[in-house]
């Protein structure tokens, strides 16, 4: 996993709440065995007209959204299915960052497990950026050591994130290796509790 | 002061704990799918890593299965996703119901109907409906692929603690209204996002006297609400469901257990971050009308005009325009093309019945075009020895093998665009079952009613209650 700590991206704005992870990701592209190559697909069914063109009233087909790596988007973001296929597409891509008021709890999982860091803001502050965004040649800057997003003129907002998961992202470690180190701790439990097979 | 189930559950569960960390809880049981875990093996095989609990993991084939032909899949990637969950199993020693076991089913229906679901336990699977699990008295709920790999080496996940919302639902429900009724109700009153953050226990009068079946489809929509998971403390209608499944404990040893699980019920004194009342005489037979599930109204109701609390203006005109409707349209009004019963949320064997009791002797309406598919292989064999599956066929309803089916539409089994579906299943999102489909979220009794009419019906009018077998 790529380490995150001051980055700097333009942003596309998708002003709907409670996005879904079937927008995000259509079942029909839950089928691939591999992790890459969902970007193509990443909300295929807002993106394309059947014949596979570009709707051109498709808040990411706007030439301003070209480039974006920031992805500043309504409340309740990332909802629905557990498919780790949303962040993957989203990463995929281009997007490193995802700014909402408020984020699924399992998507927020999910995106965190693969270096992209979801930032909860004010209701205020999103639809501040969301305005800001539209403006071509604008970006923003997330300073992740100091939990802060700079935005043009003099924005600055504060964002919570778990000391844990601050830790991770900023040096880009693979959890499982860490947990690993707790074996025996595991082990002890495992001691204590009841039998079970599924076999 | 008392501590909730869910404290209880939790605390029994850390492995190790410290300051600035989330817990690093133990996970009692995994289950697995052909959807979502063949990157997760991937990642074991790039380490090097193993299965460290192959006796604690489960798999089955659910999510792409054919239900009619279902040892000829055409459709070649699902088809290699599926062996690539054989090779995976076998591999790394994990025990799979695949097609041809006599187990095979919805991941959410085989883990309780084979007793490995129990009270007490944490229970994960890489998929958002594991809170059906819930039911039992266990903390169950759904993870990525990431965390999946996480727990097949580990056999733990680090967890921040969620807050805990006690749901209470008093009172007794009307004839006609549902399990399903009931969740629906709270999902539409209080948001989609209500339970963001939260695991919530079911409380109350109605969830008491609700069976392990009807307990499982509320427990499985608390992700339609936001929270990861929900669930029941567990009872006597909890212990008398296990016994005597495979996997349950048996005897002596089940007496023993029954002990030990009747102590985690939550203390009367017990304190929650957040509490939520409603009074059971208020929730009616609930149809949804737009695209996500907090989109839906009694069925005597109308769709709304203008915003509320919990849908805004943009919002609103954005799903009617998707789902083809119009603000303040009466329910009734909307009409029906196609009916699936089905999904982990209703198609156990309760659901079969009470739908069969609505259709016995009446034929499916000509412009409906009707689907059953059984949560499970068993389930099937269940309703077939009841004589369900002829009720079904000779009023015009599809007899299917299990599997997800068109609750997702990941297999086959999809409604065409800009057609209106009643579906017992649990998202009703834009495409979920098939691109432009039109779902709308109900009971099975609802379901079965609405094939008969070509349209949604309140099941209060057309039933009478000695004769139907309703709720």
């Amino acid at each position: 996993m790529e380490p995150i700590t001051v980055y700097r991206g333009k942003p596309a704005v998708l002003d709907r709440n409670n996005v879904d992870t079937d927008q995000i990701i259509p079942k029909q592209f839950l089928k691939r065995i591999e992790r890459t190559g969902f970007g193509e697909f990443l909300f295929y069914n807002w993106r394309y007209k059947e014949n596979g063109e570009l709707r051109e009233d498709f808040e990411l087909n706007q030439p301003e959204a070209a480039g974006a790596s920031i992805l500043v988007a309504g409340e309740n973001f990332g909802c629905g299915s557990s498919r780790e296929h949303a962040p993957w597409s989203l990463q995929d891509y281009g997007f490193q960052i995802v700014i909402a008021p408020s984020f699924a709890d399992i998507f927020k999982n999910n995106c965190l497990k693969n270096g992209i860091l979801p930032i909860a803001l004010s209701a205020e502050n999103v639809s501040y950026l969301m305005k800001e965004a539209k403006n071509t040649d604008v970006e923003f800057t997330i300073d992740l050591p100091n939990q802060k997003v700079f935005g043009p003129a003099d924005f600055v907002a504060e964002f919570e994130i778990h000391p844990y998961w601050k830790e991770m992202l900023v040096n880009g470690w693979d959890e499982i290796s860490i947990t690993l180190q707790y074996d025996e701790q595991i082990s002890k439990y495992e001691n204590t509790i009841d039998v079970m097979s599924t076999k | 002061m008392g501590k909730s189930i869910i404290e209880k559950i939790w605390e029994q569960h850390i492995v190790h704990q410290e300051e600035n960390k989330p817990d690093l809880l133990y996970i009692d049981l995994h289950f697995i799918h052909e959807v979502t875990s063949p990157q997760a093996f991937e990642g074991l095989r790039m380490k090097g890593r193993k299965v460290r609990r192959p006796d604690r993991t489960f798999a089955t084939m659910d999510h792409n299965v054919p239900t009619i032909n279902r040892y000829f899949i055409q459709d070649e990637i699902a088809l290699k996703q599926l062996t690539a969950l054989e090779t995976n199993c076998r591999d790394f020693g994990i025990e799979l119901a695949d097609l041809k076991s006599p187990d095979q089913g919805i991941v959410h229906v085989i883990g309780p109907e084979m007793g490995l679901t129990q009270p007490g336990m944490t229970i994960v699977c890489g998929d958002s409906h594991t809170s059906t699990h819930g039911a039992f008295g266990s903390i169950a709920f759904g993870i990525g692929t990431s965390e999946v790999e996480h727990v097949f080496a580990t056999q733990t996940l680090w967890q921040t603690k969620p807050k805990t919302l006690k749901l209470e639902v008093n009172g007794k429900l009307q004839f006609g209204v549902t399990a399903k009724d009931v969740i629906l109700y709270v999902i539409a009153k209080y948001g989609v996002n209500f339970g963001n953050g939260y695991i919530v226990e079911y409380c109350g009068e109605v969830f008491r006297n609700m069976s392990m079946e009807e307990r499982m489809t509320v427990c499985n929509m608390s992700i339609e609400g936001g929270a990861r998971a929900g669930l029941v403390s567990p009872d006597e209608t909890t212990f008398s469901y296990l016994k005597g499944r495979k996997f349950a404990p048996k005897g002596k040893e089940l007496e023993e257990c029954v002990e030990k699980w009747k102590l985690l019920a939550s203390d009367e004194d017990a304190v929650y971050d957040r509490e939520i009342t409603i009074d059971a005489q208020q929730i009616s037979p609930m149809v949804s009308w737009g695209t996500n599930p907090g989109m839906a109204s009694a069925v005597d109701g109308n769709i709304p005009v203008g915003s509320s609390d919990t849908i805004d203006e943009k919002e609103l005109q954005r799903a009617l325009e998707y789902m083809g409707l119009e603000e303040g349209m009466q329910i009734t009004d909307i009409p029906v093309q196609h009916v699936f019963i089905g999904s982990c949320t209703n198609s156990r064997i309760e659901d079969l019945r009470k739908a069969a009791g609505v259709i016995t002797g009446k034929q499916v309406h000509q412009a409906v075009r009707a689907m059953v598919v059984p949560g499970s292989q068993k389930v099937k064999k269940q309703a077939e020895e009841e004589g369900l599956d002829e009720i079904f066929k000779s009023a015009g309803f599809e007899w299917r093998d299990s599997g997800c089916s068109m609750c997702l539409g990941m297999n086959p089994d999809a409604v065409p665009a800009g057609e209106h579906c009643a579906s017992t299943s649990n998202r009703n999102f834009e495409g979920r079952q098939g691109a432009g489909a039109r779902t709308h979220l109900v009971s099975p009794e609802m379901a079965a009613a609405a094939a008969l009419y070509g349209k949604f019906v309140d099941i209060r009018n057309i039933a009478n209650q000695s004769e139907m077998q309703l709720h």
